[in-house]
């Protein structure tokens, strides 16, 4: 790729000296991924638990558990600079609320 | 006043010490989040608004429907596939460590397939066959809509459904070549720790499609 | 350096830059697509003009019959349209280009081959936009096309093809140039220039560059779903199928308010530098600013349906976003006590710039004061879709916006040019701008209360109209000989202004260290900054005496000229309007463009990639 020469001193990391997921957190981050997976799968196909108020919900912290996972280890915004895990989540709660706020006016969020 | 860095000598350091590209695709990542937030949104606002079906999760009867059709969605096969396409971001993660430990060897432990693992063609390819199967997938979930009737123009499940879906699978078509592009590069001079930086940069845009990808497969295939 | 084509421009500082045709196609230095986008947006602002006036013309007296309705449909949506992303956003990029490395003490910025592909992009995004024009089918729907009027069955011509596909283009140029400011600002910093030390033109450009990566994926997806529809028969926004056309309002005004403070922001960012200079005194309430103008970028995500109180949301919707919105004037507001008090007590020189900028915080004033009006559900129910809104989104706009960077442009005309611009010619076009700005738009305060609608075509006689607006097309005319006035100010002091040196203001922020206009690699030495007015300190940092020297001579690695941002944009720009083709019923040929022009823009993009920026060093 192009050779930009605006860039850290040390071309692996970053200037940043930060610790490292190793090799087996990623392995074990992967068997996390595909067992959570099979989870969801498993509640989907239990026509009671499907049905119940609760199902939506556990679905949900469930994937956002996974959602989590990937960004900060994968990604490795847990271990990165300050200045990424800002540069993400700000726009992560501005999608977040917009979605929300628009599910309401949609009529899907009832409130109050 | 007093001088500061570089005075004619290359560039001056970068003010936080990070390379331009990463912050440049952190903000890209950020500006992702708003597209397929005003994708998915917009499934979930029409969701149960179909006049006519096939449906997601519903039988549709007639009048309705010319025919019952049974609800189309097929959690099993998807289930399938949205585990290839995690596992393809671990095969990734491991391609970046290949690059970042290159010259290094034994880092990856002692074991018959140890070689193997050093090796980032490996997983870069390993990843890029990952994705292109997860894109076989989608081209075989698709078309077997359509043979059932449900088109992209046939009602609002199709419409959101098809371009929700859709607009993933580009991205993750343009990371397969993002991906067997870093492999040519990988064959024609090889990718060492010096690369670490555009190697994580693809790294990141991969685990951010699969990241929307969780995100669509929960709220999409097992909401009803 | 690339080689000269001709003999080179005579630059005030007497430094020798590359000139001729090639070297501006080719430049990646921002000064020059600096350049580049001023020059381009203030073409657009005559172009849109031209339309305002021929829209004012219809307008001067009741039944008028100047414009066929279509005609005028066309217009004011090419108005809008046009003024909004094809002049105010392109000026403040503009700006943004000029002085957002000079400010911080960069020598470029973070992705310069990118810069010009935001540049060009915009170019031929503009020109496509406008070629409808010359097929009679410019766009019709409104500068915020709402659905279903831009549905294929109401649109079936291609005027809401050239604009959805034109927005589209343009999005591309604004987010990449987004993607690029982030990375300079956050990354490129001279030492000591702390986030907190940084004009406040950068810190706004930084709040802007944030409200555009948020926003412009919405509208994106907005247009997709009008041009799947469209093109596709999907059905989102088809009512007959149990979507909601109110969807496209929703998406789109998710990116319109944002949008707004896009097209404000720069604004105060540049009067926010003219006034400290021309009060000699520091900006009153630094942080403040800076703070309220975050909050702004915030807030500004949660007040969009403001723009539909009259749509049917509910109690509960009008009355979250009724809050949002009054909630959202207090930080805008409280910038206008922090320049005032920046003023008090100052050593003021009623400069042309100085003008323009206390003339925006007059007139901004006014239209926020109509603004907070608006917020209030009940009230704007009144106000909603006549000529009320009208003046106040001309008052927050031209009072605001374009006041502000008039004040930008004959404040940093020297450091572009190297010359002064005339002062006194520059009072007549302050005094026509603003005279001409408020016997527009003040008027339709009162036509809009008393029911003109927007968008109307002709109004009858007898409604008490006429009145308001005759004096309105009256005020527009005064308008015009402002911009002939202007036009001619910058034409003429190219060769005749006063040469400018490097401050000619006494002004306190890094740009002025430098020569006017600066040579490519800017600063010789990266200063190292300890304060918010390096300029104003009892050292200030000083460029080198003596004859300016090369980057060459100075050891400075600059980065190579190169055509395929051009070329990349053009194939790009190709292949958006290739889609055209669709709707005309070539459908084969149309797929076959699109292919090959992608194609063609992927190559040129990998051949752009793996060139380096610059040689080896």
């Amino acid at each position: 790729m192009s050779d930009h020469p605006q860039s850290a001193p040390h071309a692996d990391h970053g200037a940043e000296k930060h610790v490292h997921p190793t090799w087996s957190t990623y392995w074990k981050v992967a068997l996390i991924l595909a067992l959570i997976t099979f989870v969801e799968v498993w509640v989907y196909y239990i026509p009671a638990f499907a049905a119940s108020k609760a199902f939506v919900p556990t679905l949900l912290i469930m994937s956002a558990v996974k959602f989590a996972i990937v960004v900060m280890f994968y990604m490795h915004l847990k271990y990165d600079h300050k200045l990424f895990r800002a540069l993400f989540t700000g726009p992560l709660i501005i999608a977040g609320a917009t979605m929300v706020v628009l599910l309401f006016l949609f009529g899907h969020l009832v409130v109050g | 006043m007093a001088t500061a860095a570089a005075v004619g000598h290359g560039h001056p350091p970068t003010t936080t010490g990070l390379d331009h590209r990463k912050v440049a695709i952190w903000a890209f990542i950020g500006s992702e989040c708003m597209l397929f937030t005003s994708l998915i949104s917009t499934y979930l606002a029409y969701k149960g608004r179909s006049i006519t079906g096939p449906f997601p999760h519903e039988v549709c009867n007639p009048p309705q429907c010319a025919t019952t059709l049974q609800p189309i969605l097929n959690i099993p096969v998807t289930s399938v596939s949205t585990f290839v396409l995690l596992m393809s971001s671990l095969f990734m993660v491991m391609a970046l460590a290949a690059v970042q430990n290159k010259g290094k060897p034994g880092w990856a432990g002692t074991g018959r397939f140890a070689r193997l693992q050093e090796s980032s063609r490996f997983w870069l390819m390993a990843t890029a066959i990952a994705g292109t199967a997860f894109l076989g997938f989608q081209a075989f979930e698709f078309t077997s809509f359509v043979h059932e009737g449900l088109t992209i123009r046939k009602n609002l499940f199709g419409s959101s459904f098809f371009t929700l879906t859709g607009f993933h699978g580009a991205h993750v078509t343009v990371g397969v070549l993002w991906l067997l592009t870093l492999f040519a590069i990988d064959m024609r001079r090889g990718l060492g720790p010096k690369d670490s930086l555009i190697v994580d940069i693809s790294a990141l845009y991969w685990h951010f499609v699969d990241v929307v990808w969780i995100a669509i497969f929960t709220l999409v295939y097992l909401i009803k | 350096m690339a080689t000269a084509a001709t003999a080179p421009a005579p630059s005030p500082t007497g430094y020798h830059e590359a000139s001729g045709v090639w070297s501006w196609l080719a430049t990646v230095d921002h000064k020059r697509i600096g350049a580049l986008y001023l020059y381009t947006a203030l073409a657009w602002f005559i172009v849109g003009g031209f339309e305002a006036l021929l829209i004012r013309v219809q307008l001067q007296g009741p039944n008028g019959r100047f414009v066929t309705a279509d005609m005028y449909n066309m217009l004011f949506t090419m108005h809008g349209t046009t003024m909004v992303f094809l002049v105010i956003m392109p000026l403040s990029a503009a700006f943004f280009n000029l002085l957002i490395p000079l400010q911080i003490g960069a020598r470029d910025v973070a992705f310069p081959r990118l810069n010009a592909f935001s540049y060009w992009v915009y170019l031929f995004g503009s020109l496509f936009m406008n070629v409808s024009w010359l097929m009679g089918q410019a766009p019709d729907g409104g500068w915020f096309g709402y659905s279903p009027l831009t549905s294929l069955q109401y649109s079936s011509g291609l005027n809401i093809d050239f604009w959805l596909l034109g927005l589209q283009i343009l999005g591309v140029s604004s987010l990449a140039a987004a993607f690029n400011f982030i990375t300079t600002i956050i990354n490129m910093r001279a030492p000591g220039m702390q986030l907190m030390r940084m004009p406040i033109f950068t810190w706004m450009a930084f709040v802007v560059q944030f409200l555009l990566v948020l926003a412009f994926p919405v509208i994106t997806i907005a247009l997709v779903f009008l041009q799947f529809d469209r093109f596709f028969g999907t059905q989102f926004y088809e009512a007959a199928a149990g979507a909601d056309p109110l969807l496209w309002q929703h998406l789109f005004w998710i990116f319109g308010h944002p949008e707004v403070y896009i097209l404000i922001l720069p604004a105060f960012g540049l009067v926010s530098e003219v006034l400290p200079t021309f009060s000699r005194k520091p900006l009153f309430g630094y942080p403040v600013v800076v703070f309220s103008g975050i909050m702004i970028a915030f807030l500004g995500f949660g007040v969009w349906a403001h723009h539909m109180f009259a749509v049917g949301m509910g109690p509960m919707a009008d009355t979250l976003f009724a809050m949002t919105t009054m909630l959202i004037g207090i930080p805008t507001g409280v910038k206008i006590f922090n320049w005032i008090f920046t003023m008090w007590g100052g050593d003021l020189r009623f400069t042309t710039a100085m003008k323009f900028a206390i003339g925006l915080i007059a007139l901004f004033t006014i239209g926020g004061i109509s603004g907070v009006m608006h917020a209030s559900p009940p009230a704007d129910l009144q106000q909603t879709d006549t000529y009320f809104i009208v003046a106040h989104f001309h008052y927050v706009l031209f009072g605001g916006s374009m006041m502000g960077l008039f004040a930008g442009v004959y404040y940093y005309y020297p450091k572009l040019v190297g010359r002064m611009m005339s002062e006194k010619i520059g009072t007549w076009h302050f005094w026509l701008s603003f005279i001409g700005m408020n016997l527009t738009f003040m008027p339709m305060h009162w036509s809009g209360l008393m029911g003109m609608p927007r968008r109307t075509w002709v109004y009858d006689a007898g409604q008490g109209l006429d009145t308001y607006n005759m004096i309105s097309s009256v005020g527009a005319y005064v308008q015009a000989v402002a911009v002939i006035v202007f036009m001619w100010n910058l034409w003429s002091s190219r060769k005749k202004g006063a040469v400018a040196g490097n401050d000619p203001w006494g002004a306190g922020t890094l740009e002025w260290s430098m020569p006017s206009p600066p040579p490519d690699y800017n600063f010789a030495v990266i200063p190292t900054v300890t304060s918010r007015y390096p300029m104003w300190e009892s050292k200030p940092p000083r460029s080198p005496d003596g004859p300016m020297k090369s980057a060459k001579e100075l050891g400075i690695p600059m980065p190579n000229p190169t055509i395929k941002p051009l070329i990349v944009a053009l194939f790009m720009v190709l292949m958006f309007a290739s889609m055209l083709l669709i709707h005309l019923g070539h459908q084969q040929l149309a797929v076959a463009s699109i292919i090959t022009f992608a194609l063609l823009m992927v190559l040129g993009l990998y051949s752009w990639l793996l060139t380096p920026l610059e040689d080896a060093h």
